[in-house]
């Protein structure tokens, strides 16, 4: 079935399987050069402009793994708590602990090495020691506990939601509501420009959008400074709503609805992935989470055709296109050269439609 | 007790006419095939566990390889089943089959059969002073139940499991995954593997529980008993246990995937977090039955290595019933992001950080016994001190994942793969080869090549160091577990740990040159090649020992 899928698919995008398989062909890039061109006088969506709400540039090292050695940077008041409990007291304990042990070793392996301990004691208990080896670690563990326990605590009693967010896990994509705005929509990797499953009228991933493999057509944009409660569940198999700068991990759960909260001061975008295996494409269904100034977000629920509670529906799509600097975009990230706009205009798709497609 | 024993050594099987004399050894079908000598259906065993091994480790060579720079390298045509194909998600299946098997083939059929089927059917006998295990036949079917179960677990890679050939589930065979969410015969066959392989186990643990109980020579009683004797034990009450559990786990998979039964199903009335906790009750106990025959043997070798007797043997020894008791209540800390209520969390949180004391008792009494020795450093004692430095790192990393406020970050990402592989691939597998070394003189009767040994250590101790150390660092960077592409912030620590892949199969490559060399040209060995320190009953016989021993039962005084 999926293959016959897949072929549909490509067949539409004007490739064959085989020249699928050799991604650097001339004849394809020529095909999937052709087809939007073609089909660009009907679908004329807005520009994508880099900047603007929905389309923050991420910051390097933020919400995103850098190929550092620790905890990436913490956004949310939970992860700097469970962030600062995990580096400077667990961490410090693990690594304690550690060398202890080495020590203990080494200095037993050069003190009592057969040359300079030829007669081996028969020592073979000591009922003082044996009973400090166990109540201290006892100690060791109830001072991890505690903090443990009052972190949970913490995780476990959020402040009132200002905001609720449906989020859904599909094979293999992310669906989002906002049910007090009227926003639903879907969410889907973006891929390479040279992927050669990549089809004709789907947009490639720049560097705008995020890192390969974490950038997402569509980002969640949600309010800076408030409450967001997340309701995870799934429609087919278990996946897993995670975001690392926020320290959530929620399994969705198909048939069950579980919750997530998050309270992100910083403007900015945050990158997560499916973290339960879900199937073939479990690596390729990523979070991104763009967190916006309150009047921002208010733009993008009006982009999206939503209504803010309380107001009269304002006209759709007026203002998705303008453009906006966010207050957190760094200034090396601005060298970005925003791409020509025709070439935006070709390659954005109706992006859910064709990945749809593929399911 | 001894009468049992004494009954079955000295009534000989009607027409088994090699059972009639110690010396007569039985033609090679009826010996290797039709076996209830403990010692061969142990050398059936260990050869089992190589031979899984090879191919699991093989598995994982594929994976580091892909693994090793960002995008599809490898799963688009270096597996052979999928080879042409230009269908994306069966190259992404693929990478899902190799995790479901590699997990599967290491966790079923080659830690537990080497650790139990092989050393424990080898030495727990011997070490009791008992001439065979209490159910000869029953130990030759357990043997013989693993290796239809093997023969499905690889066959079920030549079926379709939904996306692509094989189940792509991971071990764990989640569901709804593993029903709804992949047709074809595929993980059927891996659940029939696994009922096979669990009944396998059990049996096993009976014969371990009903020998250890009732085949004891005179005057050994349980506070006597080498602490391997008792570490295998423990670990047959827990397979005992926890198995069965496992088995209706997965016969229930099977009910929802074949005749339509929602256990679970929300949309029948079922549950899917159902299936992981009756999972994971099994699955805790099965770490520490991975886990607990290393700690045996490992105090075994330390003991012979520091001719002295083991620190604290009571503490050891009810160290580890402890272990074995705690580890049944722990078992939802693998699914703290499930959704638990906040008061689960914290009783799991703590009942799990309770297993860090006797853990810890275990590794300050391995010390202490090293106290005041007279050290020697074979080949099997290095493994020992590897073992010991770095069960304690994986376990210091597991005291951080037991904090369920903090498992929110690393759960399902590679800080829990390093974990794992840190108690397992360095922990339960250096108890393995440390095992192997120390006893391989007396099950073969030659003397291993002492340089070739530790050359094999070392490689093995910096290249699985250097797979999976960085590896933490890869989780706490946020990589999730089992995916077979990346983004390109965790190429540096990728490429590194397939780095260390290959210094690890360099040593590897070591241990089977020593193993042939050995086998072939080893020097012959004395009853005991170890000195004073070897103080346990197996040492008394002969190297190899003979076909059936203790004839007469030995005295403990």
């Amino acid at each position: 079935m999926r293959l016959i899928g897949w072929a549909i698919a490509l067949a539409a995008a004007g490739l064959t399987p085989a020249a699928a398989q050799t991604p650097a062909s001339p004849p394809t890039q020529n095909a999937t050069a052709a087809a939007p061109a073609a089909a660009a006088p009907q679908a004329a969506p807005p520009a994508i402009v880099p900047g603007s709400v929905g389309h923050m540039i991420p910051t390097p090292g933020i919400g995103e793994p850098d190929g550092r050695k620790g905890v990436q940077e913490q956004v949310t008041p939970i992860g700097e708590e469970a962030a600062a409990f995990h580096n400077n007291w667990l961490l410090t304990l693990c690594a304690a602990i550690s060398i202890l042990v080495l020590a203990l070793l080494l200095y037993a392996i050069v003190r009592f090495r057969r040359g300079a301990n030829p007669t081996p004691s028969r020592n073979s208990h000591n009922t003082a020691i044996e009973v400090l080896w166990t109540l201290v670690p006892v100690l060791v563990l109830v001072a991890i506990a505690i903090p443990s326990i009052r972190l949970l605590r913490h995780q476990y009693t959020p402040p009132p939601a200002d905001l609720t967010v449906k989020v859904t896990g599909h094979q293999w994509y992310w669906s989002y509501e906002l049910p007090d705005y009227g926003v639903s929509f879907d969410s889907y990797m973006l891929k390479e420009k040279d992927d050669p499953f990549r089809k004709a009228n789907e947009r490639a991933r720049t560097d705008a959008d995020g890192p390969p493999l974490l950038a997402a057509d569509e980002r969640l944009v949600i309010p800076a400074g408030k409450v967001v409660k997340f309701i995870v569940t799934a429609d087919d198999v278990i996946h897993s709503f995670a975001v690392p700068a926020f320290w959530i991990k929620q399994d969705a759960n198909p048939g069950q609805l579980h919750e997530a909260w998050a309270k992100v001061d910083r403007p900015g975008v945050y990158f997560g992935q499916c973290s339960e295996l879900c199937g073939a494409r479990h690596a390729f269904m990523p979070i991104a989470i763009e967190v916006v100034p309150p009047a921002q977000f208010a733009q993008w629920v009006a982009s999206k055709g939503g209504t803010m509670p309380g107001t009269k529906k304002p006209a759709p799509d007026s203002t998705g296109v303008s453009p906006v600097t966010p207050a957190a975009v760094p200034a090396q990230a601005t060298p970005q050269p925003p791409q020509p706009a025709s070439g935006n205009a070709v390659q954005q798709p109706a992006t859910n439609q064709a990945a749809t497609a593929q399911n | 007790m001894s009468t049992t024993a004494d009954a079955l050594n000295l009534k000989p099987h009607e027409g088994h006419d090699a059972h009639h004399d110690a010396d007569h050894k039985p033609g090679f079908f009826t010996r290797w095939f039709m076996s209830t000598n403990h010692k061969d259906i142990g050398t059936l065993y260990l050869i089992f566990s190589i031979i899984a091994g090879i191919i699991g480790g093989a598995l994982s060579g594929i994976m580091r390889w892909e693994l090793m720079e960002p995008g599809i390298q490898v799963l688009n045509h270096a597996w052979p089943i999928g080879a042409g194909t230009a269908n994306f998600d069966e190259w992404t299946h693929h990478w899902n089959v190799l995790i479901t098997a590699h997990g599967l083939i290491m966790v079923f059929f080659m830690v537990m059969p080497a650790m139990m089927g092989g050393f424990g059917n080898w030495f727990v006998p011997l070490m009791i002073g008992a001439p065979d295990m209490a159910f000869p036949r029953m130990n030759n079917i357990s043997f013989w139940l693993l290796v239809p179960a093997f023969l499905l677990l690889l066959g079920s890679t030549f079926v379709s499991g939904g996306t692509g050939p094989g189940a792509g589930t991971g071990w764990t065979l989640y569901a709804p995954l593993s029903t709804s969410g992949s047709s074809g015969p595929s993980v059927d066959m891996v659940i029939f593997s696994l009922h096979l392989a669990g009944a396998s186990s059990i049996l096993g643990a009976i014969n371990f529980i009903t020998t250890i109980f009732n085949m004891r020579a005179p005057g050994m009683t349980l506070h006597k008993m080498p602490l391997f004797v008792w570490s295998v034990l423990v670990t047959a009450f827990l397979l005992l246990l926890a198995l069965p559990v496992l088995a209706g786990a997965i016969t229930m998979l099977l009910t929802d995937r074949n005749f339509e039964t929602t256990f679970f199903d929300a949309s029948g009335g079922g549950n899917v977090v159902l299936y992981q906790h009756l999972f994971w009750f099994f699955g805790h106990p099965e770490v520490y039955i991975m886990i607990l025959p290393g700690f045996g043997m490992v105090s075994q070798i330390v003991a012979t290595f520091s001719r002295k007797p083991v620190f604290g043997y009571l503490g050891m020894a009810y160290a580890m019933v402890a272990i074995g008791v705690v580890g049944f209540v722990v078992w939802a800390h693998h699914m703290f992001t499930t959704g638990m209520n906040v008061n689960e969390k914290m009783y799991f949180t703590a009942a799990t950080m309770i297993i860090a004391v006797p853990t810890g008792v275990k590794i300050f009494s391995w010390i202490a016994t090293m106290w005041g020795g007279s050290l020697t450093f074979e080949t099997p004692m290095l493994w020992a001190i590897g073992f010991i430095f770095l069960f304690t790192i994986g376990g210091v990393t597991g005291v951080v994942l037991a904090n369920g406020g903090v498992d929110n970050y690393m759960h399902d990402t590679y800080y829990v793969v390093a974990h794992f592989h840190y108690v397992l691939s360095l922990g339960a597998v250096f108890a393995i080869f440390g095992g192997f070394y120390y006893w391989f003189p007396k099950m073969s009767g030659k003397m291993y090549n002492e340089l070739l040994g530790k050359v094999h250590f070392f490689l093995m101790f910096v290249g699985v160091n250097v797979i999976f150390f960085p590896m933490h660092f890869l989780g706490l960077d946020g990589m999730p577990r089992r995916i077979p592409d990346y983004t390109p912030a965790f190429s540096e620590w990728n490429r590194v740990a397939t780095i260390g892949y290959m210094i690890t199969i360099a040593g590897v490559a070591v241990f089977f040159i020593n193993l042939f060399w050995s086998l072939a040209a080893g020097k012959k060995v004395p009853n005991n090649p170890w000195g004073e320190g070897a103080t346990t009953l197996e040492w008394t016989l002969s190297s190899p020992p003979p076909f059936h021993q203790f004839s007469t039962l030995p005295k403990i005084d």
